[in-house]
């Protein structure tokens, strides 16, 4: 119980140190720059403390629940199990953590309160939530079939730089067809798919992959998915505007 | 107290958004890998956390973080605030906007270096790599590049230019420095393009191209607001290719300066055995 304790406090000082930064910036600009402070300080201040409570939370439960189960499951498929089951994990994984990613709610939430006001749907709390939803969907089976083609790739030894091209010279046609205004959303939830949740897990899994398999460099095939799934949302959500 | 009466919403919300990790983990878990989990405890508790984590996280980024960065984008594009900086006369240029870039350019840096994924794969890659990757030196290269994206990104707001000649662009600059790079550095180069952007980062920077698009006059927020993230997580791709150049470079010029050394105190070893 001390030792949970402790650890709490430890992360809850983490998330400070990580956010501290960025205060800086922000206070400094405040208060050199625009020399006037922020409207309704108090709220921002408790608004700021619940970030760091929850940061701490996320990391804190990640630490303790999803990386020990996730690393021991990465390491059984690495080093036995069948290729579908492995791949159809790498999806699943892929899949089940973008669609909780925090960041990926408040991008998709954002973009859809400009859609709306924009007049490109319905100006509904039920319409804005289901272009949200949709969008969120259409990110994540894209990561979900990202970490899988890059699990296929360290199996099968192919060159990382080619599919990499091939997703680029895909990307830059998909943009001439694609409607104007999905186009920044689309790049952006590229950036937006791979944090806090997905990064480790998917990292742990690549370079255990790698580090199992005979004759692979784990420095060379260990990563590569997060690129994976940075690149295909793109394609996926270019896909989506050019459908709705 | 607006806070507690939102709690119990957003805690359901973000509960049906974490169940489908649950369901993936524990259905491969019992179906496929059958073993029985160690500290199954331990692990269900750390669920419950990460189910709270998320929601304060929400919460405190709709009270805080959204509105802050909406406003400054606001203020630091506000004609008033412009006009009381600017450097150039007549029409408002872009050079007017430097503390927007400034700004960009700060957020990007001082967010990246303490982003915790990045710091998590820095790590991993100084381990595989066996120490010739430097933690630091990888973070820095990473937060630069994320620095110099959120800046370029916002000028393009500013310009009002299309995105995605500048995502092309960059594109190509990527793929002549894979050639050029050692190869051991391009897998780690394209995923930090990935990791950059943060829980934190994102919901900043989105508010600060929104705000942007808001005010700059002719801007649409749909077109113009969104973009900053990509640039964010493609310069980094460009910066960690460049740093592992730039340090072959260095280690190459150390070689050949060895080399050089080396030769000139054989030649004058060589001549002092044929005197003797």
């Amino acid at each position: 119980m001390k030792h949970t304790l402790n650890l709490f406090v430890s992360s809850l000082l983490g998330s400070l140190r990580d956010l501290l930064p960025i205060i800086l910036v922000i206070s400094f600009f405040q208060i050199i720059v625009l020399q006037q402070m922020p409207e309704n300080l108090i709220q921002t201040f408790i608004g700021l403390f619940f970030v760091v409570l929850g940061l701490t939370f996320f990391i804190f439960g990640l630490e303790q629940g999803l990386f020990p189960i996730g690393e021991s499951m990465a390491h059984a498929f690495a080093s036995k199990g069948s290729l579908f089951w492995l791949l159809a994990f790498a999806f699943a994984l892929g899949f089940g953590t973008t669609i909780a990613e925090p960041a990926l709610i408040a991008v998709a939430d954002e973009a859809s309160e400009v859609a709306a006001e924009a007049g490109h749907i319905e100006l509904s709390e039920q319409a804005m939530e289901n272009y949200a939803d949709g969008l969120r969907l259409t990110v994540a089976l894209s990561v979900g079939f990202a970490i899988a083609l890059g699990v296929l790739r360290i199996l099968l030894n192919w060159s990382i730089q080619y599919i990499i091209m091939i997703g680029y010279v895909i990307v830059i046609v998909m943009t001439w067809f694609a409607p104007d205004e999905i186009i920044g959303i689309a790049y952006d939830s590229g950036g937006v798919t791979t944090s806090t949740i997905t990064v480790p897990l998917v990292t742990a899994l690549g370079i255990g992959l790698a580090s199992a398999i005979s004759g692979r460099n784990p420095m060379l095939d260990g990563f590569g998915l997060i690129a994976f799934a940075s690149l295909f949302p793109i394609i996926f959500v270019l896909g989506y505007g050019m459908i709705f | 107290m607006q806070f507690i009466e939102e709690f119990p919403a957003l805690l359901a919300a973000t509960f049906f958004d974490i169940l489908p990790i649950a369901v993936i983990i524990f259905g491969f878990q019992f179906l496929i890998i059958r073993k029985r989990v160690k500290n199954l405890k331990k692990v269900l508790v750390g669920m419950v956390y990460v189910l709270i984590g998320i929601t304060f996280f929400l919460l405190g980024l709709e009270q805080a973080l959204f509105p802050v960065g909406r406003s400054m984008a606001e203020q630091l594009t506000n004609p008033e605030f412009l006009q009381s900086v600017r450097v150039t006369v007549g029409e408002l240029h872009w050079q007017d906007y430097y503390w927007v870039y400034i700004f960009a350019f700060a957020v990007g840096a001082g967010t990246t270096i303490a982003e915790p994924a990045l710091i998590a794969v820095a790590i991993k890659a100084n381990e595989v790599s066996g120490g010739a990757i430097g933690v630091l030196g990888l973070r820095v290269a990473v937060a630069m590049g994320v620095a110099f994206g959120l800046a370029l990104g916002s000028y393009r707001i500013v310009i009002g230019a299309p995105m995605h000649y500048f995502i092309i662009a960059g594109y190509v600059i990527v793929v002549i420095q894979t050639f050029f790079s050692p190869k051991l550095i391009v897998p780690l180069a394209y995923d930090s393009g990935g990791v950059t952007t943060s829980t934190v980062t994102v919901p900043l920077v989105a508010a600060l191209g929104l705000g942007l698009a808001e005010t700059v006059p002719g801007r649409s927020p749909l077109i113009d607001g969104f973009g900053l993230i990509a640039f964010a997580s493609l310069c980094p791709i460009i910066s960690v290719m460049a740093y592992a150049q730039l340090s072959e470079f260095k280690d190459a010029r150390a070689m050949k300066k060895q080399l050089k050394e080396e030769y000139y105190v054989n030649k004058s070893r060589a001549k002092q055995n044929r005197r003797d």
